[in-house]
């Protein structure tokens, strides 16, 4: 089924491999929350993670930059293997971009030092360099009149774009996105999904776990459902949405499309 | 324009601003509403205006009829002859006892003066940032040795090798940061400690360079020694609070272990009792011949004792934070040590600014026990030779509100700048 949805997809995909998990698993206490996760991402794939709460789809991919340790399997990123090893786990984490449902952006920062403080620390960019990346990429999101205010005084739309921004001045070759409308008021959803659609378009690989089906369709190469901890069905939007195969995709679907 | 007619009247200007109804403003108005505005309200303003007024009848004349001049306390009763007048010549009689203590020598008065004066170049540096630039921190750092140097005397040398190994310690700490934290530490302690024994030998052998002379701990006291403990103790817990508060938040059993039981024991313990061992009992845990100076030791354990609750106070404001932006830190791919610094720890020691003043504040105020093991602090000088002095036994009320009114002005003055230091670090709302 992946390959299919990569042989379908519109837009450029290399073959080369940007996420590969094999058989992974994670428990938290005796919980078993994700099972036998097999799953490979190659660069420039833009994949939906969708499915009941509680189903481990944040789990997922909180488990790629290591915000989460799983227990087995094996997760490589770029080609680095994730371990407990620290050096590895700064590594991919400088390379993988991540952005909150709750933004979790730095309240005693202005947006500015927000976007500028990892390159500045973690990359070791000079202060006026990592600047004006930081002034390219807020005129990007659209909020470059923000630059010297503090995260409490934009609106929660506003500070999820700064979020996108201050994970793109890293230079990040992956972004996952966790839920990153939900804690949004409906009308300021639309200026979130238009920054992550452009992103889109510019060939970045993303992982985004989300609600908005019109996100999904829109640009998508693949769709993901996950329940009980487990990927149960994963295809190209147009059939994933048209021709669910497995019942509890049906019912989920159902359910979210239903009103 | 177009004309529309059925508009009688069409007003071309805004209306301005009519005044407030009179007896809605000014001090009637005032009056009214917070002074009379019912019967139990007026009640209370008069019962209010009836206390400040008894206050005041005894304070004043008290005051005002007071002498300042007087050798000792029976001619005070002489002179006032029952005026109901307060005795202060005892102030300006013994004003340098309660400053200094009773052996510092006199015609060295001026060297804590000078090393007081200087505070007041040292600490703004550190309390404003936001004002002053950055250079200037370089007065904060030398100022721990200079004041030293002051207050004690001696060699030049000893506080130059002092500062010297602290340099020394932190560059090799710096040169060794990649090799991990725990080699960088100790390679600092260890670089620090051969400079200081060089130095120490140095100035051992050459005691007269550039030398003022030596006073011995022994022989401080008054409101200096209150000030020396309270300065250092505070500039001194506080990250030892920090450090202890992180240990106690650490995932490695042995350093979180250690951490809890040293705040629990520390926490669980009188002051009193710890500056008893200070006294006493620590001496038998040094070597036989090293006498450790009395000070260091009371240092040492009211340093420890503040440190512990600061550390409780912290840990308040690390539990306070969200766990989104300790992640946040991680996903962007910032080490420990830099999340703690640049991200958590700014936040957690914002909120827990007001717990950390009430213990620096309860910290000052508490230097005074010293007195109970037999150093003359302020306390110490007024309970002992002021008050049992056959010249001065007997006036209580003038020597204990000027110790009073010294602890107030510096406990008051932490209090306000903890509360500017709020308004000035608030970024949620302008």
């Amino acid at each position: 089924m992946t390959d299919t949805a990569v042989n379908t997809s519109q837009m450029q995909i290399s073959d080369e491999v940007a996420i590969s998990i094999q058989n992974m698993n994670k428990w938290y206490g005796t919980f078993h929350v994700l099972r036998d996760i097999d799953l490979t991402v190659q660069r420039g794939e833009r994949i939906v993670i969708c499915g009941p709460s509680g189903s481990g789809k944040s789990t997922l991919i909180r488990c790629i930059n290591a915000l989460e340790e799983h227990q087995q399997g094996s997760i490589s990123v770029d080609g680095t293997l994730l371990s407990s090893d620290l050096k590895n786990i700064d590594k991919i984490r400088s390379e993988v971009g991540m952005c909150f449902q709750h933004f979790n952006l730095f309240p005693h920062l202005t947006i500015l030092e927000n976007c500028t403080l990892a390159p500045i620390w973690v990359r070791k960019t000079p202060k006026k360099e990592a600047e004006e990346t930081a002034m390219y990429f807020l005129e990007k999101v659209k909020i470059p009149d923000q630059a010297n205010k503090y995260p409490g005084q934009l609106s929660g739309g506003q500070q999820q774009r700064v979020a996108i921004a201050r994970s793109l001045c890293m230079r990040p070759r992956i972004m996952l996105f966790d839920e990153p409308t939900s804690a949004l008021d409906p009308e300021m959803i639309k200026e979130v999904l238009d920054t992550m659609i452009q992103l889109a378009e510019e060939g970045m690989t993303m992982l985004c776990v989300t609600h908005e089906m019109g996100f999904a369709r829109q640009v998508a190469n693949r769709v993901i459902f996950m329940d009980a901890g487990q990927i149960v069905e994963q295809n190209a939007p147009e059939p994933f949405f048209t021709n669910p195969q497995n019942e509890r995709t049906q019912l989920f679907l159902s359910q979210i499309l239903g009103h | 324009m177009a004309q529309d007619h059925s508009t009688a009247f069409v007003r071309t200007q805004e209306i301005p601003p009519a005044p407030p109804p009179p007896g809605e403003t000014g001090a009637v108005h005032w009056i009214k509403t917070n002074l009379i505005s019912s019967v139990p309200n007026a009640i209370a303003t008069a019962v209010g205006i009836y206390v400040v007024y008894w206050l005041l009848s005894g304070l004043i004349p008290w005051i005002v009829n007071g002498t300042w001049v007087t050798n000792n306390i029976r001619e005070c009763r002489e002179v006032l002859a029952g005026s109901g007048g307060g005795c202060f010549s005892v102030l300006t009689e013994r004003y340098a006892q309660m400053l200094f203590g009773f052996e510092y020598p006199s015609e060295f008065y001026w060297r804590p003066s000078l090393a007081f004066a200087l505070l007041f170049f040292a600490v703004p540096p550190a309390l404003f940032p936001m004002y002053l630039p950055r250079w200037m921190l370089i007065a904060t750092g030398l100022y721990p040795f200079v004041a030293f140097w002051l207050i004690w005397g001696g060699t030049i040398l000893t506080p130059i090798g002092a500062l010297a190994g602290v340099m020394v310690g932190y560059y090799a700490f710096t040169k060794l940061d990649k090799y991990g934290f725990a080699a960088a530490l100790g390679g600092g302690v260890v670089g620090a400690w051969v400079v200081w024994q060089a130095f120490g030998m140095i100035a051992g052998g050459m005691p007269g360079f550039i030398a003022l002379e030596a006073v011995e701990s022994r022989n401080m006291g008054g409101f200096m020694l209150n000030m020396i403990l309270g300065v250092v103790c505070v500039s001194l817990s506080i990250p030892l609070g920090i450090v202890l508060a992180l240990g106690r938040q650490s995932s490695m059993p042995l350093i979180k272990i250690v951490c809890v039981v040293f705040i629990e024991f520390v926490r669980g313990v009188p002051l009193i009792t710890l500056l008893f061992v200070a006294n006493v009992v620590l001496a038998y845990f040094f070597p036989p011949d090293s006498n450790i100076d009395l000070i260091l030791r009371v240092i040492i354990m009211i340093t420890m004792f503040s440190a512990a609750y600061i550390a409780e106070v912290i840990r308040g404001g690390l539990a306070a934070l969200p766990t989104g932006q300790y992640e946040a830190a991680d996903s962007l791919g910032l080490n420990y040590a830099q999340a703690m610094r640049l991200i958590i720890l700014p936040q957690a020691l914002k909120i827990s600014i007001p717990g950390i003043v009430n213990v620096a504040v309860g910290l000052f105020k508490d230097t005074t026990l010293v007195s109970v093991i037999s150093m003359f602090d302020l306390v110490g000088m007024i309970r002992g030779p002021i008050l049992s002095s056959t010249d001065w036994a007997g006036v209580y009320w003038e020597t204990w509100a000027f110790a009073c009114i010294l602890f107030f002005v510096v406990c008051f003055g932490i209090s306000k700048y903890s509360q500017w230091l709020e308004g000035q670090l608030r970024t949620d709302r302008h």
